[in-house]
């Protein structure tokens, strides 16, 4: 079912408020429908023309007790009449349903900002499981913010009253009393929301429906009929210029997953996707279940080691084997995906990163497997790591990947992270015709076959899969000998078979793009390389500091290993090399490595992603004074 | 093209490959690649449909030697990567070899697993309760006192057995041979090769290094008579009379109990009319004969359980199948514009 509509022209919002951009963070109880609430605003900013990217906070918990710090669940959005690239640094307008989200999510908004809470929810047990002694909505703790108290819930229960639903169904309706409200605050169209209520809840209870539609409304008619402050009648957020086209809204699940639904037809070859439940990478196997007719077979498999392992199996019978975790689950893998870079097979492993180390903080990002990525295998055991930019650009990167399993019979490794694996932004979709198909041919020929024996300038190996007449044979984990693939102890042997491995991998550098300056000149004062997720905070800071006069180049790898031929030249022509990750310095190291140069590193490993200034700051400090 | 035809006879030979077999001379791994080219030639399989997928230990090296396809992975998890390459292809006769340390200890849980979904595959377990390419540890089907390079003071832990993991993971074909049952070993491979679904072979296999003539009492041509009694579905749960001899014992259930008992034919007028008639679709019946051991009762050897239930590859085919027929378009562009999409125009729009 498809809901294209174009945008209607925005209409009565003369006396509102311009903003370029705003930030909005929902926060409340797990069991609040934040993040619902939170999808429902993106959608109707995407209606209204803004670029846009969100952002889940939520905890590892399910459902913790309700009304403690720690059962809080938050969701911000930053959306603009300009291109959004996070989603980001501190919020205008914040709205807490109970004590314990102020008090978690009071230091995430700018100061002067739009403080909207529930104060129905403020009674002496709310507080006390919140951990406040004072009421902060009295102890005047709030100053520097524009707080405005409102009884959500009495009003909600009061808007629904004649709705037949008992007294906590009906509280339920309380976030979409709370979004009626954001929504007069930002002048955005109710219609899309009420449908959409209609649609999910309507089928199986009418009564449900309605008095969530009635809370929606009964909150904007609050926000249009009652002064929330003084001289104050709303913010109006123009529409962003975006390339012209159809768009859809996506994560970094989605993209994942709606990417290799594309590799499968772009190499008219089956994916076959194995995985184990494991937070934050989840997403990807729930959306790819539902993409079976388009080519996808899915396994949930006992643990993560039999994930891999079925993925080895399933590209050795001739699909094209993913599989799927976070670090944790990856380090469980490394034998196996050791086996196929020693068999040389095709397979994708997509590592969505969490904070770490052990089970570290699932819900929260990080970058920090790159080394485990790059090293984290017994022996010489060389595979490509790719890491997307973006949500959107998982869906690239996950045909990328393909295509280069494919073509080298070697294991790639992609990077995300908890961040883009959740974030959402709009995306214009692409037209999966004009993509380059990814031609994957399989050895037919019984005459001359040698299952090792490669191709002369990729080096990879046939791909021959059982069933195949004449092409019956053996392949493993113990050396193989370099044409037949039968076991060989042959000293010479296993050195010209590492040097194989090694020579396929870097030579993957000449098929990749050659590295280019995302913006900013090539040579100059300083470049920041980023990688992954970061590329946001990167680019805004950057184009914030360039706009100001500063000399500095944004510069992000998306392909990590082979790194391109071209960067150490390009690097060269800086002064200075600033590499911000969420770690403790894993790029760093290997572009050090690498080239041998005294590049700086900027890291931050806070489970949260960088703000904005934090990478101004630090550019700022190398290049004034 | 010159594809091969599968000819009229095939010999074990066909299915040997050029490799050089590398068990210890006297290994009873020698045995069990014989009987497994033989049934092979016997059933004219055809090798280019057909996988040998193994783990690591001795057991495992078995893929070398046999001139299908063949995939020896990492220890343990050969029922993944099978689990794997039937997805890819559930055409493929696929075959796993694997030992009591490679299939009980490390990738017990694969094993478990793949039975309980029961992927179309056989499943061979050779069973010598030691390590034997580790140089002789105990295993975890190793018996109680087995005095080993791990254990020299004899190992305390009590040991797994083969047959009761299979059927607790709810197998629907087990059954029991030996290296040493030369003649009887085909009929039981065969059998395993037509059950669809996960059919599960322990064979008790001779380490003759590490563990020599565990079951050398009741195996082979030197067996006890009385040690060990094969089964057969519809026959009567007869044993006991040595080599060509007829049988002297049966297997009956002790009255007033869910026990069996073994009884001695023309003694206090037993007949053979009073012994049990082995049913292999009854698995509280089998889940008996797998545990009877020495003195007390014979080994049980033949198939001891088979019943079919759904097969996990026509489930993911039938899963599959339904998916198309929901989806009429299956183009990506149609799939990328699914769900709630708005359009922006451009600037002269």
């Amino acid at each position: 079912m498809s809901e294209t509509q174009t945008l209607n022209p925005e209409s009565g919002q003369g006396d509102r408020i311009e903003l370029e951009s705003a930030v909005v963070r929902f926060a409340g109880d797990s069991g609040d429908g934040i993040q619902l609430t939170g999808g429902q605003f993106t959608v109707a900013s995407a209606l209204a023309g803004n670029d846009l990217t969100t952002f889940p906070d939520f905890p590892a918990e399910i459902r913790a007790p309700v009304g403690t710090t720690y059962g809080v669940s938050a969701f911000q959005i930053n959306f603009g009449g300009r291109r959004i690239n996070t989603s980001g640094d501190a919020a205008d307008c914040l709205v807490a349903f109970n004590p314990a989200a102020l008090k978690t999510n009071i230091d995430k908004v700018n100061r002067g900002g739009l403080v909207i809470v529930d104060s129905g929810n403020f009674g002496p047990r709310d507080l006390k499981k919140a951990g406040y002694e004072v009421n902060p909505l009295e102890d005047g703790s709030l100053e520097g913010w524009n707080v405005v108290p409102i009884d959500i819930s009495r009003l909600t229960l009061e808007a629904v009253a004649d709705s037949g639903l008992g007294k906590v169904d009906a509280l339920r309706c309380k976030n979409f009393w709370a979004l009626g409200l954001i929504y007069w605050v930002f002048g955005r169209d109710r219609a899309p929301t009420a449908e959409w209520i209609e649609q999910k809840f309507g089928r199986k209870d009418a009564a449900i429906a309605k008095a969530n539609v009635d809370a929606l409304n009964a909150g904007h008619a609050f926000g249009e009929t009652m002064e929330l402050l003084q001289d104050f009648h709303g913010y109006r957020v123009p529409k962003a210029e975006l390339p012209p086209g159809l768009y859809r809204t996506i994560t970094g699940g989605d993209g994942f997953a709606l990417g290799l639904a594309a590799a499968a037809q772009l190499t008219e070859t089956e994916v076959v996707f194995a995985s184990y439940p494991i937070t934050p990478a989840s997403p990807i196997l729930h959306h790819l279940v539902k993409l079976t007719a388009y080519g996808v077979t899915t396994h949930q498999a006992e643990d993560e080691i039999a994930a891999a392992c079925v993925a080895i199996g399933a590209s050795y019978g001739g699909a094209i084997g993913v599989t799927s975790s976070s670090g944790p689950g990856i380090a469980l893998k490394g034998e196996a995906i050791g086996l196929a870079v020693a068999a040389e097979l095709p397979l994708v492993i997509i590592n969505t990163q969490r904070a770490g180390p052990s089970t570290g903080l699932p819900t929260k990002t990080e970058q920090s497997d790159l080394y485990q990525a790059l090293y984290g295998r017994n022996g010489d055991t060389p595979l490509v790591v790719l890491a997307p930019n973006s949500p959107a650009d998982c869906f690239t990167m996950a045909i990328e990947a393909t295509r280069i399993a494919t073509k080298y019979m070697v294991p790639v490794m992609v990077l995300s992270d908890g961040y883009i694996a959740n974030a959402s932004e709009p995306w214009l979709i692409p037209d999966v015709d004009s993509l380059p198909r990814i031609p994957v041919t399989f050895r037919q020929d019984p005459e001359g076959y040698l299952p090792f024996k490669r191709d002369p300038d990729t080096l990879a190996r046939d791909w021959a899969k059982p069933g195949t007449p004449g092409l019956a044979h053996r392949v493993g984990g113990i050396e193989r000998d370099s044409e037949t693939g039968d076991i060989s102890y042959d000293p010479a042997n296993h050195q010209r078979m590492t040097d194989f491995r090694h020579a396929k991998v870097a030579g993957v550098a000449r098929d990749i793009p050659p590295q280019t300056v995302d913006q900013g000149k090539e040579r100059g004062r300083l470049a920041v390389v980023g990688w992954g997720s970061t590329y946001g905070p990167i680019k805004r800071a950057v184009t914030n500091l360039r706009a100001e006069g500063l000399d500095v180049s944004h510069i992000h790898l998306r392909h990590i290993w082979p790194l391109p031929e071209n960067l150490g030249a390009l690097l060269d022509g800086f002064d200075q090399v600033l590499v911000p990750e969420m770690n403790t310095g894993q790029l760093l190291t290997l572009l050090r490595a690498t080239y041998a140069k005294p590049y700086e590193g900027l890291s931050k490993v806070t489970g949260q992603p960088f703000k904005i200034a934090e990478i101004e700051a630090a550019v700022r400090s190398r290049l004034e004074g | 093209m010159n594809a091969p035809t599968t000819p009229a006879k095939l010999t074990p030979k066909d299915f040997a490959t050029d490799q050089e077999v590398r068990w210890c001379p006297g290994c009873g791994d020698y045995a069990i690649l014989k009987s497994v080219q033989k049934v092979l030639a016997d059933l004219k399989a055809d090798k280019d449909k057909t996988v040998f997928v193994s783990g690591i230990g001795c057991s495992s090296r078995f893929p070398y030697y046999m001139d299908t396809y063949g995939f020896h992975t990492i220890h343990g998890r050969a029922p993944a990567v099978a689990t794997g390459v039937k997805m890819a292809n559930p055409e493929l006769d696929v075959w796993i070899v694997t030992g009591d340390g490679d299939g009980l200890s490390i990738g017990g849980n694969h094993l478990l697993h793949i039975i309980r979904r029961n992927v179309d595959t056989q499943i061979l377990l050779f069973n010598n309760e030691i390590y034997g390419l580790t140089k002789g540890q105990a295993s975890p089907t190793s018996a109680i006192g087995t005095r080993s390079s791990s254990t020299p003071e004899g190992s305390v832990d009590a040991p797994l057995d083969p047959i009761k993991v299979a059927m607790g993971a709810g197998a629907r074909f087990v059954a029991r041979t030996a290296d040493k049952w030369i003649k009887e070993m085909p009929d039981v491979l065969k059998a395993a090769r037509e059950h669809r679904g996960c059919a599960f072979v322990e064979i008790l296999q001779n380490c003759i290094v590490y563990n020599d003539a565990v079951f050398g009492e009741f195996t082979g041509k030197e067996a006890v008579p009385g040690t060990y009694i094969h089964v057969e579905h519809g026959k009567p749960l007869l044993f006991g009379g040595g080599r060509n001899e007829p049988p002297v014992k049966g297997i009956r259930v002790k009255p007033g109990t869910f026990k069996l008992e073994v009884v001695t034919l023309g003694e206090n007028g037993i007949s053979e009319a009073d012994v049990l008639v082995h049913d292999k679709t009854d698995p509280v019946l089998a889940g008996l004969l797998a545990a009877m051991t020495g003195p007390d009762f014979p080994v049980a050897f033949g198939v001891l359980y088979e019943d079919a239930a759904p097969v996990h590859d026509d489930s993911v085919a039938s899963h599959k199948a339904d998916a198309r027929k929901k989806t009429p378009d299956v183009s990506i562009n149609a799939l990328l514009k699914r769900g709630r999409t708005w359009m922006v125009e451009g600037p002269g729009a």
